[in-house]
């Protein structure tokens, strides 16, 4: 199957600064793929590679199987910027016409409803773009960037101005989006979001990515943390493999077992681990 | 095709959601209003102008004399005000939306970066030759009305006007791909005002029968085209006077305008193309 993805040794320089040096990444149909990294890492450079706004210096990307930036590849994505703007005098529901129109959408109305329902702005669709809160504006600009069903959705920090309730709303989107076989590549420093939805997970830094796999991958085991009628014991430097024999032991050295954790660093320690000690 | 009227489309409706029409429209208001009060004035006791009290009454026509003069005062403000509609259409298409964050959802659709510029091109460019033609026109038929005085062309000088602020709309698009709105604004009025300073030596050139002068004049009315197209227009208000009075229009303030012949209008074509390529060009190797 094409992946919706694929960036080999993509370098980017800005006169004397180079923000990517080398990003290889694949993102396959349905995955949602969560790209980590501190500010300056190149995270949204690569995006905007991906999305035709920016050229590499070197390097390939493709998306969809067609060279990313071509109308083929245009017409296959969605996207949100984080820095982002849309006209204040459209409502909701013109935005969305404005852009099935630009997309070559015929979903209509239909789809419009569809998408606004989805982002949970179902009753917003009159009001105008200027009279909407920040997050309401994002989560418009999420809807946007699924018009014309994309089969690859790029979405930069997408949830930075959400409150909870909107992040879970989008959460719950995003899950039903890749459900339908929709890659989605999601840059975000909100790595709770991403640790809750992603199904794979890349850290980037200095422009390049130096860490890739699934979010449990990434985790490093902690010990095992077992529950005795004396008390909890955690033993340190066991995986999960482990829990079984350390469970046998115990009971055969006559002790009642009540509960047993697989201890391992979260998506966040694991993230601060590696820019720490980079 | 139907992408660029999209594109058109939404600009004009931005174009009035920003108001600048109302300005420009009140600014029109009032420029005719006065206008009308000047022609007044101007036609006001012909009989007793500077030519009888010259003794040369019979000689110049006056009504010709000031009717050509204030048409062209009209003809100057017309350029000045499409000028300013044209830079205000244009002059943050490219650089000036990407900044805001605008351009960027519409740029990652398929319809393709060239197809964006040739609809706000094409937006600008109708709305400014619409708006100039029609306010000539306008003064051209107050002042026929109020002073009894119509020019030797009509559509000429029309055309000329309308042509040269789709020349300067083409230039504030071009500096848009590489500028700031607020500095691409301020580069466009600087070139503007080259192109009136250039026209002005012209008409200096022809009063001192300075050939070097009039030559510096028309290469950089031919590099700047919407003056040379200005002056064609004017030129065109009086192209049939001859003899005294012929000679009186020459000196005056809008006289000594140069017609650049045939193939003013041809240039004037290829010159906007090169410009649209120029800015193809820039906006397809521009990082948003």
């Amino acid at each position: 199957m094409t992946a919706a993805l694929v960036a080999a040794g993509v370098t980017k320089r800005y006169g004397a600064k180079d923000a990517l040096l080398g990003a290889d990444l694949r993102v396959e149909p349905g995955q949602l793929f969560g790209l980590l990294g501190p500010n300056g890492a190149g995270k949204s450079t690569l995006v905007k590679i991906a999305c035709g706004l920016v050229r590499p210096s070197a390097g390939t990307v493709e998306v969809l199987g067609v060279p990313a930036g071509s109308a083929a590849a245009r017409a296959g994505i969605g996207y949100l910027a984080e820095l982002f703007r849309f006209p204040g005098w459209l409502s909701a529901d013109e935005l969305l016409v404005l852009h099935q129109r630009l997309a070559g959408s015929e979903g209509g109305a239909g789809e419009r409803q569809e998408l606004l329902r989805l982002v949970g702005l179902a009753e917003a669709a009159a009001v105008k773009i200027e009279g909407m809160s920040k997050g309401m504006q994002q989560r418009l600009g999420i809807a946007q960037a699924l018009v014309g069903s994309p089969r690859l959705l790029m979405l930069d920090e997408p949830t930075s101005a959400l409150d909870p309730v909107g992040r879970r709303i989008v959460r719950e989107l995003l899950t039903e989006v890749s459900g339908r076989g929709v890659a989605v590549l999601l840059n975000s420093h909100l790595l709770s979001e991403i640790e809750l939805v992603c199904d794979r997970v890349a850290i980037m830094l200095g422009g390049r990515i130096v860490q890739e796999g699934a979010p449990s991958e990434l985790a490093s085991p902690r010990g095992v943390e077992v529950e005795t009628a004396a008390g909890s014991r955690v033993f340190e430097g066991a995986a999960r493999d482990d829990a079984p024999r350390i469970v046998a032991d115990l009971v055969q050295a006559g002790e009642q077992v009540y509960a047993v954790r697989v201890l391992a660093s979260t998506l966040e320690e694991t993230y601060l681990e590696t820019v720490g000690a980079a | 095709m139907s992408e660029v009227a999209l594109v058109a489309a939404y600009a004009l409706r931005e174009s009035l959601r920003r108001r600048v029409f109302l300005v420009v429209l009140i600014l029109t208001t009032l420029f005719l209003v006065l206008y009308t009060v000047g022609a007044i004035f101007a036609f006001d006791d012909l009989e007793s102008g500077p030519a009888a009290q010259f003794g040369v009454g019979d000689l110049v026509d006056e009504r010709q004399l000031r009717g050509s003069t204030i048409l062209g005062l009209a003809m100057f403000s017309t350029l000045f005000l499409g000028a300013v509609l044209a830079v205000f259409l244009t002059m943050g298409a490219v650089r000036g939306d990407a900044d805001q964050g605008l351009l960027q959802p519409m740029v990652v659709r398929p319809l393709g970066r060239t197809q964006l510029l040739a609809g706000r091109f094409a937006a600008a460019a109708a709305v400014c030759a619409a708006y100039a033609a029609a306010v000539y026109l306008l003064a051209m038929l107050i002042t026929g009305v109020v002073g009894d005085w119509w020019p030797d062309r009509v559509l000429g000088p029309a055309l000329g006007l309308a042509a040269g602020v789709v020349v300067i709309a083409a230039l504030s698009l071009l500096g848009s791909v590489f500028l700031s709105a607020t500095a691409n604004g301020i580069a466009v009025f600087m070139v503007f005002g080259a192109g009136l300073a250039a026209g002005l030596l012209g008409q200096i050139g022809e009063a001192l029968d300075s050939a070097s002068l009039s030559r510096v004049a028309e290469v950089v009315s031919l590099a700047l085209p919407f003056e040379a197209l200005y002056q064609a227009g004017l030129a065109g208000l009086t192209a049939d006077a001859g003899g005294i009075t012929g000679a009186v229009v020459e000196l005056g303030p809008f006289g000594g305008a140069q017609e650049f012949g045939p193939m003013l209008w041809p240039w004037a074509v290829v010159y906007v193309l090169l410009v649209g390529l120029a800015a193809r060009a820039g906006f397809a190797r521009r990082d948003l």
